[in-house]
């Protein structure tokens, strides 16, 4: 529930930024029938793979959804230490507002149903890409764990966190500390993902689900060192040559 | 079907940014599943703690290679 709480925060929070500024420069009519399009798609997508997936044998499921969870995971993990250290810039939501701004109002106009299609588009297009990571976390984790509802409530949770945010603040949410919060995903990911990949190739944890802390606590650790050792080579400049 | 594209990338870059790390880690689980832990001379409890090192090893590789290439402006 944790993970799929904080992970759609974070994808809830992207989305939320490109949605404001449809809204701002072309109407909140079509920015909002296209956020609710695609929540609903992806309501429809959780509900019928989701309860799918539990039925198949445990120990497919496991290997299949822990490599897909491990190389989710290491992904996130891997451009969040990279932020961490320096290396690639940190996403900033107030600049991708105003890029976003700037691109949507020098678009043309052309309608469909009344609506404005590029804004439409814009808003459906933004929640499918975002809200698709969270489904397939909620999907993962819930259906190998047994916890489908929970993760979905966890999900559902902080999309309204973040939409109630907006609603108040009518502003990007810049203040969220997006990267930690990678970093947190990441690292529990990648500890589902190897325990999970790991049993469904026989191999033997010791103690066995409680490993799955034994994991997060290698995950946090490995990850220090290695924005460590980035952050000391991106300083070093003798190390470019 | 235009918009639809950008989703469909998006899927397969839900795995896959860095090729190489997805490769690496797949070769890595590919290695244990198909080798016998009797034949990589690995005691049984172990299994589970050296699969984490070598994934903890390849993500270190990974971002230090990345670091470098940065400083040296190489593309990928």
């Amino acid at each position: 529930m944790l993970a799929a709480f904080l992970a759609s925060l974070v994808e809830a929070t992207e989305a939320l930024t490109v949605v404001l500024a449809v809204g701002t420069v072309r109407g909140w009519r079509p920015a909002l029938v296209g956020t609710a399009l695609a929540l609903v798609l992806l309501l429809v997508l959780t509900a019928t793979l989701g309860p799918a997936l539990q039925n198949v044998a445990l120990a497919r499921l496991q290997l299949v959804v822990g490599v897909l969870l491990l190389l989710f995971g290491m992904r996130w993990l891997r451009k969040a230490l990279l932020r961490a250290a320096g290396v690639i810039p940190l996403h900033d939501e107030e600049a991708v507002f105003s890029s976003e701004k700037r691109s949507l109002s020098q678009a043309g106009l052309s309608t469909t149903f009344g609506l404005d299609t590029i804004a439409l588009v814009a808003a459906f297009k933004i929640v499918m890409l975002e809200g698709i990571e969270v489904v397939f976390i909620v999907i993962a984790i819930g259906a190998t764990s047994g916890h489908l509802l929970a993760a979905s409530m966890g999900a559902a949770g902080a999309v309204l966190v973040v939409a109630a945010l907006g609603l108040v603040l009518h502003r990007p949410l810049a203040v969220i500390p997006e990267n930690s919060i990678k970093f947190g995903v990441g690292v529990l990911l990648c500890a589902f993902g190897t325990f999970w990949s790991g049993e469904g190739i026989g191999l033997a944890w010791p103690g066995d689900d409680w490993s799955i802390l034994a994991l997060v606590a290698g995950f946090i650790a490995i990850s220090a060192v290695g924005a460590l050792l980035c952050r000391g080579r991106a300083d070093d400049p003798t190390r470019a040559t | 079907m235009r918009a639809l594209r950008p989703i469909v990338q998006n899927l397969i870059g839900l795995f896959v940014d860095d090729g190489s790390l997805a490769a690496v880690i797949l070769a890595w689980i590919a290695l244990w599943g198909v080798v016998p832990q009797s034949a990589m001379a690995v005691p049984a409890r172990w299994g589970g703690v050296i699969f984490f090192l070598g994934l903890a090893l390849i993500l270190i590789e990974n971002v230090l290679r990345t670091t470098r290439r940065r400083r040296l402006n190489v593309p990928g």
